[in-house]
């Protein structure tokens, strides 16, 4: 396979962690690829460092070896202004607990992710687009009547759908979901799956960890991850 | 903008800040009114030490005096720089009421009340003859009577609300002052003809400078007579002081070096005979003639400035606190910003715009809650005293002052506001800095939530 067809690119990451005088090593030499337009889902028992990879190649946090490579280019290279800009327009994170800001209306949390990239002038002058992106995935996301509602006035599930929408402001080239079903009942977590289905065959290329076999199985490939390394794909 | 937005909504949305605007707010209000009070006090004591000195004092503390005080003056009347000048006579008395056997020891201030009153504010101090001093030592009641002016508060006491109650104006009252008049040497010029020189002059007016000090203690008398009571009337006449006004647009530093300049040459040139005499004559600006009295006033200001310090110390501790439980609270926030792209840099100017905006609207309320006390300070006062007979501030019978000072000093108030901000934004600095740093993978962990 073509090193350019990976969007994605992780090999040989370890990662470990401090607790108390206990080293943990949650990550021992993980390589995975992702390749554009692929929908992954990276399952594992809990505590396998499902979250830990994922925030590794989103750029959340560093590993303690290995190299993640977007698009080719090795993110250990970034700048930091380099990685905020990665981080705004080329990931989007979902979270499990969908951490949306209470004190921002539901339009105002999706189109943030666009307002943190401008400068003051330049988001006065594309504040309207950026307004119209904003309500125009709401709608595809079927919550257009709760824009001026704020974070603590909807259900899990519209909350997800929120996180969703500001995933997908900036068009990233990824959309890397943590647990995206896991605070959610089964038929509200179907609803997200389906969001992420319609997505996927639009071309998104999304990154999923769950620790849910059936929730996995939506995903075009699935990748376990025990013992700190992959063990099947 | 994002930050400005989040800033605003946390600011209102957070009960505990309108406790952090709130004890800005009082820090504020209590410097803006004390400070302003306190600066009114000390710029009013100021104004009125350089109304009594006029700008520049040639002169010297000896009760003998200095000579060619005539000269010197001529020299100084034709000189570009100088406005008006007044030589005048210093000394201490013993003064009784006519008929009768009191007496009390005061100061004595020879005078030409014209020139006096243009080298100083002599003229504006006086009750009856300010519109024409030119009369200010000739009684009303009895013109061709030696007048003096008294010290209003030697005749005259105030009520509880600061005024004067002139109805009791001592109309008729004859002073006897008496002088130990002193030879160029400081000898006793009459050891054999009873030491002392006395004469009785009529009241005619009250002079109110506004100082304390002067209005209790001083008489004011026409030149002539005083020179003649102090012995400074000889063959070669001395005065104690030349009192000098400059020009308007002359600075006072580079009028009073002029008048230096001049007095070296005119020593140099001076008949040596007398050139002791004029080796202790200083040349002073109002200020430094002054020193004393304003040095005092200004030592409490320093101190009440010094007071604020620990007052702004307290601000920043508490905006400290706040901001840290704040962004102690609000670390999922940080955790959700830097995943979306937001730098450290933006994250700790973020929770500074918030400390910035607590310190503006603190700043605000307390200035304008300052400003609408002071304007209505006097009323507030004078109504404690009508309603409980309570004075709260100055007793106006203690305190020479008839107002508490009010008028607000617009570069104070941008002082103390922009030390607000800065007291807010130095507590918020290290919370800021702990904000910058906190990684989103740890806010953002299921523990941390």
């Amino acid at each position: 396979m073509n090193e350019s067809d990976f969007i994605l690119k992780a090999e040989g990451i370890y990662k470990s962690y401090r607790m108390g005088a206990t080293k943990v090593e949650v990550l021992k030499g993980v390589d995975l690829g992702v390749k554009k337009g692929e929908y992954v889902a990276i399952v594992g028992a809990s505590g396998s460092g499902k979250s830990t990879l994922l925030h590794i190649l989103g750029a959340l946090d560093r590993p303690d070896k290995g190299v993640v490579a977007f698009a080719g280019r090795d993110l250990s290279r970034y700048g930091s202004g380099e990685l905020n800009r990665f981080r705004n327009k080329m990931v989007g994170f979902v979270f499990q607990f969908y951490h949306l800001l209470d004190e921002l209306s539901v339009l105002e949390n999706v189109f943030l992710p666009t307002m943190v990239s401008k400068s003051v002038l330049a988001w006065l002058i594309g504040r309207r687009r950026a307004r119209k992106r904003a309500r125009e995935l709401l709608e595809q996301l079927g919550l257009v009547e709760r824009a001026n509602h704020k974070p603590y006035q909807l259900s899990g599930g519209e909350r997800q759908r929120v996180a969703i929408g500001r995933a997908l402001m900036n068009e990233p080239s990824v959309l890397l979901a943590d647990e995206p079903t896991g605070n959610l009942d089964s038929a509200t977590g179907n609803g997200i799956l389906n969001a992420f289905e319609k997505l996927n065959q639009a071309g998104q290329t999304i990154v999923m960890v769950s620790h849910d076999e059936r929730v996995a199985k939506r995903a075009g490939r699935i990748v376990t991850l025990a013992d700190g390394k992959i063990r099947r794909t | 903008m994002y930050k400005l937005i989040l800033a605003i909504r946390y600011l209102y949305k957070r009960r505990i800040a309108y406790f952090a605007v709130l004890a800005v707010a009082l820090c504020v209000f209590i410097v803006v009114v004390v400070m302003t009070v306190m600066t009114g006090l000390v710029s009013d004591f100021r104004q009125k030490n350089h109304r009594f000195a006029g700008d520049c004092v040639v002169g010297t503390e000896s009760l003998v005096g200095f000579a060619y005080y005539e000269d010197f003056v001529k020299i100084l009347e034709q000189e570009d720089v100088i406005e008006s000048v007044s030589a005048v006579i210093k000394s201490y008395a013993l003064v009784s009421p006519e008929g009768t056997e009191r007496n009390v020891g005061v100061e004595i201030m020879g005078v030409e009340p014209v020139s006096h009153s243009k080298a100083t504010g002599f003229g504006q101090t006086l009750y009856h003859h300010r519109n024409d001093v030119s009369k200010a030592f000739e009684p009303a009641y009895e013109p061709n009577l030696i007048g003096c002016v008294i010290g209003i508060d030697l005749v005259l006491s105030r009520d509880a609300k600061g005024r004067y109650s002139y109805d009791s104006d001592p109309t008729g009252l004859g002073l006897v002052v008496s002088c130990f008049p002193l030879t160029a040497r400081g000898a006793l010029a009459k050891v054999s003809t009873g030491l002392v020189n006395t004469k009785t002059f009529y009241y005619s007016d009250t002079s109110h400078s506004g100082l304390a000090r002067v209005d209790s203690s001083m008489i004011y008398l026409p030149f002539d007579q005083a020179q003649m009571l102090c012995g400074m009337d000889g063959p070669v006449k001395r005065a104690s002081a030349i009192h000098i006004k400059f020009k308007p647009d002359v600075k006072l530093q580079a009028g009073c070096e002029r008048v230096s300049s001049l007095w070296r040459s005119f020593r140099q040139e001076a008949d040596q005979k007398h050139a002791d005499l004029l080796e202790k004559v200083t040349v002073q600006s109002w200020k430094d003639y002054r020193r004393a009295f304003i040095a005092a006033m200004e030592k409490e200001q320093t101190m009440m400035t010094a007071m604020f310090v620990l007052v702004g110390i307290t601000t920043v501790f508490i905006v400290f606190v706040v901001s840290y439980m704040i962004i102690s609270h609000k670390s999922k926030d940080i955790g959700i910003l830097k995943s979306i792209g937001v730098s450290n840099t933006n994250a700790m100017l973020l929770f500074l715009g918030f400390s910035f905006l607590v310190g503006s609207l603190g700043s605000i309320i307390g200035v304008v809650g300052g400003w609408r006390f002071l304007v209505h300070i006097n009323e507030i006062e004078g109504w404690l005293y009508d309603k409980f007979g309570y004075q709260p501030l100055w007793d106006r019978t203690i305190y020479a002052i008839d107002d508490i000072p009010n008028t607000i000093d617009l570069k104070v108030l941008g002082v103390i506001i922009l030390s607000a901000i800065a007291a807010c934004l130095a507590g918020a600095l290290l919370p800021c800095r702990l904000a910058a740093k906190q990684k989103p993978v740890e806010t953002l962990q299921v523990s941390q939530l």
